[in-house]
């Protein structure tokens, strides 16, 4: 049961990299024009809390994304071959070419579209908690969490006591410019200050799951560091050398997830060559 | 008896909350004014529920509350506010339908007011919301058009901007367009302009002039008949366009707009282009029915 909940979120986090890694190389060979926002590193996050709140909680939330949220789609259920589409620009992707990258949605699973505004899917997020009452989850970069109106809307949610988890998915950078040169507060501060709790944690998922219990019973801030693997937007590599979490995880994991991670890999890889002979 | 134009608001707001389940924000809704006498005195519970004082956010807020289907009312109590009210009106709830397939309709209530309150607060700002795709401007200034604009915004699943004046509120009476026979001059009036539209137009006849009159409820899309068209068309000397907003935004845009459809001249009247004061002797009011007759009498006293 303990070993099938690490497999189950290995299992979304690797159809996560390989799925980006997939959008890597089609950026590289000119298949995708539009701008793209690689989510490869930061993917054990929502695949955690997929597994969390979905497999184990067994709670459909809603979901309030922003760019870079292709990770946060494919853990919690998005469909595949819509966001192929939605990427490469063919007809049936899951926006109809509206949304490209940063701005995809899925009603299937609650996920809703962002408007290319850092941070306006936090007080928008709010609302719909506010009036449906459901189980919220809000993700956010580091970066977005500095928006006035972010601050404003925590302050509310805190008050209204809402269900709904805010999660920063902290990789240090906006663009490339460092948290520590932006500010010297942290989230988690922010969010206690406003009487919610909140905590600072890495992606490791054993930390991450230690906070289920506070899960849509009150609001709660989880700031989670992270690492960003590639390129603000594109495909490139700022620095080989990060830690990367699925590769450790991967490791630790031994050879049952070496060898189910190839079997994703060619799963992802056959779907993208499929999808990229109607170009 | 007849209804003021703040009684039947504050109806169609009761009844919003009580009938039809649905919620209404602002800040400071609950205060001793009740926004000008025009909601109902309702708490949370019932649905009316005070936003904090963060502006942006409070703008966020309402349109999560609409992607629920909730079809809220979003007061704001001053069209000022707007600047900080407005970005996730316009950017997410007014695009949502178009891009995700998800109605987002939010009745936003912006209520204009002016004399002696600065030049923060002061006067309509609807030009504002006019240049963003999926967005319905309208102003009622008659209780009939008020019930038919919320009727609409029930019947639809659009973003609704309903530019209201407190200028207005007293009103009880319907303004009838006027475009019979060959005029010399057509006044196109926009908000509380109306009403000074109406002064200036019997001014005007008293000292012989053809003035006819249209009273616009509908900004974008902007609607006006053809038979008012064609009574543009007829006239002498085209059209005077009012509003209530600086002129370069919703006024300069829809005046160009008639003159290509009637190949006549539309001048424009509305916010002189400065600041406004908080003192008097440093405002900037909406054209008086003074302003506006003196304005058509130079129009009119042209040769071509």
């Amino acid at each position: 049961m303990f070993n099938n909940f690490y497999f189950e979120i290995f299992k979304k986090a690797s159809l996560c990299r390989e799925f980006e890694i997939n959008v890597f190389n089609a950026i590289k060979n000119k298949k995708i024009s539009i701008p793209v926002y690689l989510s490869a590193g930061q993917e054990y996050i929502p695949a955690t809390l997929a597994t969390i709140i979905k497999n184990n909680l067994q709670i459909n939330p809603l979901i309030f994304p922003q760019h870079r949220c292709h990770s946060i789609y494919l853990s919690f259920g998005g469909d595949k071959n819509k966001l192929i589409k939605e990427l490469l620009g063919l007809k049936g992707g899951c926006t109809n070419l509206m949304g490209g990258s940063a701005s995809i949605h899925s009603k299937k699973i609650n996920m809703y579209g962002h408007d290319g505004h850092m941070g306006t899917q936090v007080p928008i997020g709010v609302g719909a908690c506010f009036t449906s009452k459901k189980p919220t989850v809000v993700f956010m970069g580091d970066a977005s969490a500095e928006e006035d109106y972010v601050l404003g809307a925590l302050g509310w949610a805190s008050t209204k006591k809402l269900p709904i988890l805010f999660i920063v998915e902290d990789n240090n950078l906006s663009i490339l410019t460092e948290k520590k040169i932006r500010r010297n507060w942290n989230m988690h501060d922010v969010a206690k200050s406003f009487k919610m709790k909140g905590f600072e944690l890495d992606d490791n998922p054993n930390n991450i799951i230690k906070y289920k219990k506070f899960f849509f019973k009150e609001p709660v801030l989880l700031n989670i560091k992270t690492n960003r693997l590639f390129w603000h937007s594109g495909a490139g590599q700022d620095d080989p050398k990060k830690f990367d979490r699925f590769q450790n995880e991967k490791l630790k994991l031994g050879k049952k997830a070496h060898d189910l991670n190839l079997k994703i890999k060619k799963e992802v890889n056959n779907l993208w060559k499929k999808h990229l002979e109607k170009l | 008896m007849e209804k003021t134009l703040r009684e039947t608001i504050k109806h169609i707001i009761k009844n919003h909350l009580l009938s039809k389940k649905g919620k209404v924000f602002g800040q400071c809704l609950t205060a001793v004014g009740w926004v000008g006498g025009t909601l109902p005195e309702m708490y949370e519970k019932d649905g009316m529920i005070e936003l904090s004082m963060a502006d942006v956010a409070g703008g966020g807020i309402v349109t999560g509350s609409a992607l629920m289907n909730e079809r809220p009312i979003y007061v704001i109590r001053y069209q000022g506010f707007n600047w900080y009210n407005c970005p996730m009106i316009v950017n997410y709830a007014a695009k949502s339908k178009e891009i995700w397939e998800r109605p987002c309709p939010v009745f936003v209530r912006g209520i204009g007011m002016e004399g002696g309150i600065g030049p923060v607060a002061g006067s309509s700002h609807h030009s504002l919301y006019f240049r963003m795709p999926g967005i319905k401007i309208v102003s009622p200034m008659t209780p009939k058009e008020y019930v038919k604009i919320y009727n609409s915004y029930m019947r639809e699943n659009d973003v609704y901007y309903v530019s209201e004046h407190r200028g207005s509120f007293d009103n009880k009476k319907e303004l009838q367009n006027d475009t019979r026979g060959k005029k010399d001059l057509i006044i196109i009036a926009i908000s509380i302009t109306r009403f000074a539209a109406v002064e200036a137009k019997k001014i005007l006849e008293r000292k012989g002039c053809k003035i006819g009159i249209i009273h616009v409820l509908w900004i974008k899309p902007l609607k006006i008949s053809n038979r008012d068209y064609a009574a543009i068309k007829l006239s002498k000397k085209g059209g005077i366009l009012l509003d209530d907003d600086y002129t370069d935004g919703i006024a300069n845009a829809l005046a160009h707009n008639i003159s290509l459809k009637t190949n006549k001249k539309i001048e424009t009247m509305g916010l002189k282009n400065k600041t406004a004061g908080a003192h008097k002797k440093v405002d900037n009011l909406p054209p008086s029915a003074n302003e506006i007759v003196n304005k058509i009498l130079r129009i009119l006293s042209k040769k071509n």
